[in-house]
């Protein structure tokens, strides 16, 4: 869209845009230095305490929230990724009946909305009897992460030359054989970001955790929780940590690709 | 065969009664084929004719609806691509990215356990000629590189027949003839029969001992490359092998060696034994550089046929030779290939010439003419726009 | 649709003819089964829920099944503001996210082409936020417009605020909190399409005697409908339902309760199952309305 004030208008505005996005990150970030008390609010003074200290004996339940996340998160990946990886190469390479509907039936939990999601679940387990636990919540979080997974997974299978299966079966690979060194290496970084999409998801949920957790906290909860008596450091400390962690990983995953590619293109 | 050793050399391959149905269409009608041992065997024809899937067929790729497949005398219908002693080179290659070029190569060793393929995978590459690239990537190759590749990938595991489907179609020209002439000396070399499935007719004659013209799931006609060419069976082939000048008749006259057809008036002659048909209506042809253009009228000669008066449409240069376009009254538009002997063309636009030809080097079809169109409707837009410019240019005339 | 931005770059390839084979069946089954028990199942349960009566002499919380549809009368009667004010936020947020998104999508899209490396790192900054809780970042928000922040208090000293105004509480502060956390929803799939978009069109727009202004509304806008409608659903959808930034811990006031606190509340404080169950079957008719227009009109297979 070329308007005569300038070519410089859309960078501008991208840029501030990006800054705007940026703004509460970088306010999370600070306040994970201010020697506070028990809320977080005014600013009090720099310190690297609330680092260095991160799970002392005082804020155990912020890093017990925290280990929740992260043991519920990789066990509902490990699920999703391995149920929505079969999913999806069924439907990109198998014909089936009642296809509309099997779409339909995966594509629903991304567009329900979580309170829906959360309530319904919880219903159902009070109907069924069965107690809030950690295990519902792994439960309920392999269910909305599956759909994610097909989605993702199923870009990476469609776009796999299924000459190259042709040629492990061509060049005596039974079916196992196949799969395990023809296939399944070329879907895994797909896989790969799936799960990780998957964890994200799941470490992230609030809503459909808070309907389904009875008195497991998960790290979300327990921001909610504390949000109304005041939020400690430590909880600052921690999601600043996943949030550096995390871009680091996708930054180098971005870097290293441009790299790579830059190179494969001079040398030929 | 047992999987577990090499072929000593090529096998037979033998397709009874194949027939192959998709859910909409049939691919292949039937089929009946024997290809035989130690040869090059070219299989031609246009997209859709079902050449690929009989590729696909004998490679175990897909099951045929009805049918044998026999590889050596042994029936090989029932066994999955593993197990049969058949290897393809793909027409996109089909080079797994994610291994370097020498574990492409072992693969299909290392399935089979054959002892100490890192050695054999060498071996084969440097047949091909790419031993110095064995720790690169298949992306980090050239087009060409990778065919020889994906070469090297199926011949390394000896197998007693050897599948192409069109391995040379995404290569420039200059690469592609280099690579015929190399297929060829490999095949002769390593003396296993080869299997080549192309649309492109020069390719299949350049390289093959045997070349079947395919169409519409069925085999048209199948011989050595010059035969075909030269002696067509079917107005298919006649046009899809090269170009054809055909005309449709009735037999008017019958001698011990040839026959005589009335065509529009003017009377052609085929010798006996190049015309499958002997009487009623029948379609004869001659190629197109086969004619000899004449600017005037030649003298009669019992051993020529002879067309004219007629004009010339159209003259198309292309460097080795010049394409003549003549209008003969009742005989529709014929085409002329004249080598460019001397600079400029024989005759141009608009002259009246003559074209003759010896009468031996006329064929005669097999094809019922009923079926057949009478003349072949000429529908490229070269001959369109001559064939208009002409009609506008006698009406302007007629003002 | 909005994550296939991050997945590949390389085109799919043509299908072969899909196979039909017994695998299908064991591949699909496990997942679909779960699917079928733990988010079909307990929608059915929802809806038994939002008819069921209070069980007689039983305790708070405890119910029979029953078909009382007064109770979706009751809900609706109670809480119809709720319901109609859900909807308008959510529609005004979409509008917001849309309007402050495609610029940006565009510009990383389709002006950023010839530098990939900054195109990736201008998208790890749109998710980024995904990275930190949305809590957190709600929060810090509240925080940065309280009443006693720089922001506000800048704002009163330059005359632009009233000096008793409060920004927090208001449904302004809600609005600006749903916009805030749904433009990555709505960037990734404008910025999918826009991706894709062939500049040539734009070119010939151009050549054929349309002014910039034309070209994009005639041209760019039409192209990149598909990533609009998806960026449209996947921000509205789930913005109906939320219930945090409408919090009153977070940054909303008493007057701005949406359906999804009303929900929670109902559930997990009143007890009142089958009016939680009610108001959410509500909801989801709605969404499902408008899902079904989308899918009569593209079909399912773009769904996924």
């Amino acid at each position: 869209m070329k308007i005569s004030l300038g070519k410089w208008l859309l960078p501008v505005y991208s840029a501030l845009a990006l800054i705007f996005l940026m703004v509460p990150i970088v306010y999370t970030f600070i306040f994970s230095f201010n020697d506070s008390l028990k809320s977080n609010v005014a600013w009090r003074g720099f310190t690297l305490d609330k680092w260095l200290n991160v799970c002392t004996v005082q804020n155990g339940a912020v890093c017990q929230a925290f280990g929740n996340s992260l043991v519920i998160g990789a066990v509902a990946t490990v699920f999703a990724t391995v149920l929505g990886t079969m999913i999806a190469i069924a439907i990109v390479r198998y014909r089936f009946r009642f296809r509309t509907q099997t779409n339909l039936l995966l594509f629903l939990p991304m567009a329900t909305p979580e309170v829906v999601l959360g309530a319904g679940l919880a219903a159902q387990f009070l109907a069924l009897g069965v107690p809030k636990s950690m295990t519902t919540i792994i439960l309920a979080h392999t269910m909305f992460c599956i759909s994610f997974v097909v989605v993702t997974v199923k870009a990476r299978v469609s776009s796999l030359d299924p000459a190259l299966e042709e040629a492990g079966r061509d060049l005596y690979g039974s079916p196992t054989q196949v799969f395990l060194r023809v296939t399944f290496p070329l879907l895994l970084p797909g896989i790969l970001a799936a799960a990780l999409l998957s964890f994200a998801l799941s470490f992230d949920d609030f809503i459909i955790t808070n309907f389904n957790s009875g008195s497991v906290t998960t790290f979300p909860k327990y921001i909610y929780i504390s949000a109304a008596r005041g939020i400690p450091a430590e909880a600052n400390v921690i999601a600043s940590a996943v949030f550096i962690f995390a871009l680091v990983i996708v930054v180098t995953a971005q870097v290293s690709k441009a790299a790579r590619e830059k190179r494969l293109a001079r040398q030929n | 065969m047992a999987i577990g050793t090499f072929a000593e050399s090529g096998a037979d391959l033998e397709l009874v009664g194949i027939q192959k149905r998709f859910p909409g269409f049939t691919a292949i009608e039937n089929l009946d084929l024997t290809i035989p041992a130690g040869s090059f065997f070219a299989l031609l024809g246009p997209s859709g004719c079902g050449k690929t899937t009989t590729l696909r067929l004998v490679a175990g790729l897909e099951d045929p609806t009805t049918g044998r497949i026999l590889i050596g005398g042994q029936d090989v219908t029932s066994q999955k691509p593993y197990q049969r002693p058949v290897n393809t080179v793909f027409q996109s290659y089909a080079l797994f990215p994610h291994m370097t070029v020498l574990e492409n190569v072992a693969f299909g060793l290392r399935r089979r356990k054959i002892g100490d393929p890192v050695a054999k995978a060498h071996e084969a590459l440097r047949l091909v000629e790419l031993d110095h690239l064995a720790s690169r990537r298949p992306i980090q190759l050239s087009g060409g590189q990778q065919q020889r590749v994906a070469l090297a990938r199926a011949l390394v595991n000896r197998p007693a027949l050897l599948l192409l489907d069109e391995p040379l179609g995404a290569l420039d020209l200059k690469l592609r003839r280099q690579m015929q002439l190399e297929l060829k000396t490999i095949q002769e070399e390593v003396g296993l029969t080869f299997l080549h499935v192309t649309h492109d007719q020069e390719e299949a004659m350049t390289m093959a001992d045997t070349v079947a013209v395919m169409n519409k799931g069925q085999i048209e006609q199948m011989g050595p490359p010059q035969q075909l060419y030269e002696l067509p069976k079917t107005a298919f082939v006649a046009n899809f092998l090269g170009q054809s000048n055909l005309f449709t008749g009735s037999v008017v006259g019958n001698t011990s060696t040839s026959i005589a057809v009335d065509i529009a008036g003017t009377r052609m002659v085929v010798p006996t034994s190049r015309a499958h048909r002997h009487a009623g209506e029948i379609t004869i042809g001659v190629r197109p550089e086969k004619l000899s253009l004449h600017t005037e009228a030649p003298p009669v000669d019992s051993g020529r046929n002879l067309l004219g008066p007629g004009r010339v449409v159209d003259v198309s240069f292309s460097g080795v030779s010049t394409q003549y376009l003549v209008d003969v009254p009742g005989c529709g538009t014929i085409v002329v290939f004249a080598q460019n002997m001397a600079f400029g063309p024989v005759a141009h636009e608009g002259a009246e010439v003559w074209v003759s030809w010896n009468i031996d080097h006329g064929f005669g079809l097999d094809d019922d003419p009923a079926d057949a169109p009478r003349f072949e409707a000429d529908t490229d837009t070269q001959s369109i726009a001559a064939h208009r410019r002409d009609a506008l240019l006698t009406e302007l005339e007629e003002v | 649709m909005a994550f296939a931005a991050f997945t590949t770059n390389a085109a799919p390839v043509e299908p072969t003819q899909r196979r039909k084979s017994p695998i299908a069946l064991f591949l699909l089954l496990p997942g679909m089964l779960y699917l079928v028990l733990f988010f079909l199942t307990p929608l059915v349960s929802l809806l038994l829920t939002s008819f069921q009566t209070p069980l007689v002499n039983g305790d708070v919380g405890q119910f029979s099944y029953a078909f009382q549809w007064e109770n979706y009368v009751q809900v609706v009667t109670d809480y119809w503001p709720h319901i109609l004010r859900s909807f308008g936020y959510a529609l005004v947020a979409t509008v917001l996210a849309l309007a402050f998104s495609y610029p940006l999508a565009y510009f990383i899209g389709v002006k950023a082409r010839k530098w990939p490396l900054m195109q990736s790192l201008m998208l790890v900054l749109v998710i980024a936020p995904f990275f930190i809780s949305f809590l957190l970042r709600t929060l810090a928000w509240k925080q940065l417009l309280s009443d006693e922040s720089f922001v506000i208090t800048s704002l009163k000293a330059l005359s632009l605020m009233a000096p008793d105004a409060h920004f927090t509480g208001t449904p302004a502060a809600v609005i600006f909190g749903l916009t805030y956390n749904f433009i990555p929803f709505m960037t990734l799939p404008l910025y999918s399409t826009l991706e894709r978009l062939d500049v040539r069109y734009l070119e010939a727009g151009n050549d054929l005697y349309a002014s910039p202004f034309q070209v994009f509304r005639k041209v760019t806008i039409p192209l990149s409908m598909p990533g609009i409608v998806a960026g449209t659903l996947l921000t509205f959808i789930p913005a109906a339902g939320d219930y945090i930034n409408a919090s009153r811990d977070f940054l909303g006031g008493p007057d701005t309760q949406m359906v999804g606190n009303v929900i929670e509340a109902n559930f997990l404080v009143l007890l009142n199952y089958p009016a939680a169950a009610a108001l959410s079957i509500i909801l989801m008719s709605v969404i499902l309305v408008i899902v079904t227009i989308y899918v009569k009109r593209a079909g399912t297979e773009e769904l996924l």
